[in-house]
């Protein structure tokens, strides 16, 4: 890519770095909303240290004509508030690319601002200095300041006049020096992974949501407690994780539909509470962002390696229901279904994403995303005596809850009759155990009804992969002209889906964020296996150009 | 009225403690119903343990939690439907051991519920074990040579948490006990019943009680300091009156209502 005016390049890439505490993410947000009003669809890689301040923080903008839901390494604009992010990234910066900078604070070549002394002129604070650089940034790249000033405006409403004029102060400063390409498609909403999930659990008829805060998934917390007056919901931040799970089923037996979220950690905690909804079979969605493990681990960035902890967490043999969304509307989508599931199944129902899913910026486009199927459950029909676990062909039994008239609702974690109370019959604990089995055969014979597996393209090899890596291994297989295949759910394993996925595929290469292989694992539990497998288990998702390479 | 027992066998050993509080409750959601409360807006929550299997012996919605997570559960109850009325039933290892964090936070946030905690001061579903309530020198089955920790004081413990109502209560004066948890389950607010409840069969304390307790008189349950006095009068390890009845009772916000009040924030 050169750096000529009116390049007619398809795509573009922009970096932003600096110390956390510079307004990295919001400046991110202010590119990706030039690149929108450009017609341009987006993806921002978000990378930052477990710090509030201090540290190296930066975000890359991908932008390009067509959807995309991965970044590129190599980048055409690198915009550096200190020197670090010069030394870190300039080995990132395309041929004919171009440094954008603070010729107060960083040596360079490019083209330099000098952000303290406009500062200074405009009396604005330091926290203003990522403004004067994205104002900078935007002549450089040829925008019109109408266009500016409408995107400051949407993203920065408190302190704007000094923002606007700041950002006027880096327009001046600096000539059109690579002008972008605009496309003619409308902007679509930004929206992080976690954002679109969480709009998915309301879209899906979310009562309640409990939580611990834990990165990733802490940013669901925030946004359901913001919107919990407006949409009628309850949040509720408990002591720990072990009383959000057991919270939960209180709602769940209550009548709420109800959803956690958390990572590794906390999830360790609500294992014992996990077992327990499989045992009294009570719905609950649990939303699990993966981050780097074991134990604390890098508890800002990402990893594939809860998979197999997820499939097996809890004593004793119980259904559950997993999938794992790869971009913003299968976040919406499955959330929805996932909450529809868990009711219509009694069974706790997983939502598992890692922190690249759940942080990253996505465009959103809700009419991509297909109707939700209608909520469908058991429910009692008020004849006295209700029993809670009345044996059932299907194995789900007809759900009622406390307070409705004549129906004495008993739910136990011991092994129970019919009506909900303590045995340890022999007889009845195979009766149960076949019940709880005939649920997960009923909810693989319901998942016929869904596209639980993708696939993306054609070709004799196929890069096989689940979650975040959707986005990064459908574009490097677009490239190479390969089939990619993608089982969304995991639990209980769409095998004949995912048989008839494999239809003409010789080789099969599974890409996964974490050292062990733990999808290829569970296909080999289910008679599948792969001639090849690319694991990165460094924190960091797989770049778009890094996986290519990969395969050279 | 709907008959309050079900089709389980007692399993209690004859004597046990527990028949006094399975009692007592059943009289009080006798009274309740009669005074209006519909039995299906009762929910009972237990932990695990002997205290627990009281869910199977009476004929009302229940939720048979985990060890030490009947609280929380409650809470999950309450909030999804304040209408009900929400009493919790907990062991001494389940409320003040494996569950302390939780009963501190339901305190802490003055939630709706009631808490009967059945307090034998020995794990005996498990055979005989000390508990944070067992007296410094406790011979058990964990601690042979007798226990090296103080017990704990759960009612002072309470109190500093933000419990609105506190009472103790004893499994041999069934009156009083039956008085006891009416009252906690009409506050409004976290309430909590310690009960000396005696297990016949591996702490049997009847003589000890029958020696040391009595009932509160004149004591003024609106004064917190007060209250703090005599809940301090006997330590759980020290021989000392053992005072029976309201320590403290107070009207403050609770969360469930101030919760729901801001749609759920």
């Amino acid at each position: 890519m050169s750096a000529e005016p009116s390049r007619q390049a398809p795509e573009t890439s922009v970096l932003i770095g600096g110390r956390a505490g510079y307004g990295i993410d919001k400046a991110g947000m202010v590119i990706a909303g030039f690149l929108s009003r450009l017609g341009y669809r987006l993806y921002i890689y978000r990378d930052y240290p477990s710090l509030i301040r201090g540290g190296h923080t930066f975000s890359i903008i991908r932008a390009a004509q067509k959807r995309i839901a991965a970044h590129r390494d190599q980048v055409d604009y690198l915009l550096a508030l200190n020197q670090e992010t010069l030394e870190l990234h300039r080995a990132k910066l395309q041929p004919g690319g171009l440094v954008i900078y603070d010729s107060d604070s960083v040596k360079s070549d490019g083209i330099g601002v000098p952000i303290g002394s406009l500062l200074k002129e405009a009396q604005a604070p330091e926290i203003a200095r990522n403004t004067c650089l994205l104002g900078a940034f935007a002549r450089a790249a040829g925008l019109d300041w109408a266009l500016v000033e409408a995107v400051l405006r949407e993203n920065m409403p408190r302190e704007l006049e000094i923002n606007l004029a700041v950002a006027r102060r880096g327009y001046d400063a600096v000539r059109p020096a690579a002008a972008l390409q605009k496309f003619d498609q409308p902007a679509l909403p930004v929206l992080t992974g976690n954002e679109a999930l969480a709009q998915g659990l309301i879209a899906g008829g979310l009562q309640a949501y409990v939580a611990y805060p834990m990165t990733p998934s802490s940013t669901i917390l925030s946004f359901m407690a913001e919107q919990a007056e407006e949409r009628g919901l309850k949040v509720v931040q408990p002591e720990s994780e072990i009383g959000v799970m057991l919270m939960a089923l209180g709602f769940s037996y209550a009548g709420n539909r109800v959803a956690v979220g958390t990572s590794g950690g906390g999830f360790c905690l609500m294992t014992e509470g996990l077992s327990f909804a499989g045992m009294a079979e009570l719905p609950v969605v649990i939303v699990m962002g993966q981050r780097t493990g074991p134990s604390t681990g890098l508890p800002t960035y990402t990893g594939q390696s809860e998979l197999q902890f997820v499939l097996n967490a809890g004593h004793g043999e119980f259904p559950r229901f997993v999938v794992a969304p790869g971009d913003a509307e299968e976040a919406y989508y499955w959330s929805a279904v996932a909450l529809n599931l868990a009711w219509q199944f009694q069974v706790p129902s997983f939502v598992l994403t890692d922190k690249t899913m759940a942080e990253g910026i996505f465009n959103f486009d809700l009419k991509a995303v297909k109707p939700l199927p209608a909520a469908k459950s058991a429910v009692w029909d008020g004849k006295a005596p209700y029993q809670r676990y009345a044996d059932a062909v299907s194995g789900v039994s007809p759900l009622a809850f406390p307070g409705a008239p004549e129906a004495i609702v008993k739910i136990n974690s011991y092994e129970h009759d019919e009506a909900g109370l303590t045995v340890e019959d022999a007889a009845v604990t195979k009766r149960n155990a076949d019940k709880r089995r005939r649920k997960e055969l009923a909810l693989l014979e319901e998942l016929k009804n869904y596209e639980a597996v993708k696939t993306y393209g054609r070709g004799e090899t196929a890069l096989l992969c689940w979650g975040s890596n959707k986005g990064v291994c459908v574009e490097t297989a677009e490239k190479l002209g390969w089939k990619v295949i993608q089982p969304l759910v995991l639990a209980p394993f769409p095998a004949e889906q995912f048989k008839a996925a494999l239809k003409g595929v010789k080789k099969l290469i599974c890409v996964e964020n974490n050292l062990s292989g733990q999808l290829v694992k569970l296909l080999a539990l289910n008679g599948f296996s792969v001639a090849a497998s690319v694991n990165k288990y460094d924190g960091r998702p797989f770049a778009l150009g890094e996986l290519e390479q990969k395969f050279k | 009225m709907r008959d309050l027992d079900t089709h389980a066998r007692n399993d209690w050993c004859p004597g046990c403690g527990n028949f006094a509080i399975l009692n007592a409750v059943k009289a009080v959601l006798k009274e309740l119903n009669e005074a209006g409360t519909p039995l299906d807006d009762i929910v009972l929550v237990g932990g695990i343990g002997q205290h627990a299997k009281i869910l199977d012996y009476v004929n009302v919605n229940s939720f048979y939690s985990l060890h030490g997570r009947a609280v929380p559960a409650a809470e999950g109850i309450k909030l999804a439907n304040p209408r009900l009325k929400v009493i919790v039933f907990s062991g001494d290892g389940d409320a003040y051991g494996e569950g302390i964090e939780h009963l501190v936070f339901a305190a802490k946030r003055n939630i709706d519920l009631t808490v009967i905690v059945h307090d034998n001061r020995v794990y005996a579903l498990t055979t005989g074990q000390s508990t944070p309530t067992s007296p410094r020198g406790f011979k058990s089955r964990s601690t042979p040579g007798g226990t090296l920790d103080r017990p704990l004081n759960p009612l002072e413990l309470m109190l500093a948490s933000g419990a609105t109502y506190l009472a103790r209560g004893y499994s041999g004066r069934l009156p009083l006990l039956k008085d006891l948890v009416k009252a906690a389950v009409l506050h409004r607010g976290f309430a909590l019943v310690e009960t000396l409840q005696v297990c016949v069969t591996f702490n049997n304390l009847y003589d000890y009680y029958g020696k040391h307790v009595y009932e509160l008189q004149g004591h003024d349950a609106a004064d917190r300091e007060a209250a703090r006095q005599k809940i301090r009068e006997w330590d759980y390890d020290s021989a000392a009156p053992i005072a029976l009845g309201e320590f403290y009772k107070t009207a403050a916000p609770t969360f469930d209502e101030q919760f729901l009040k801001g749609g759920g924030r």
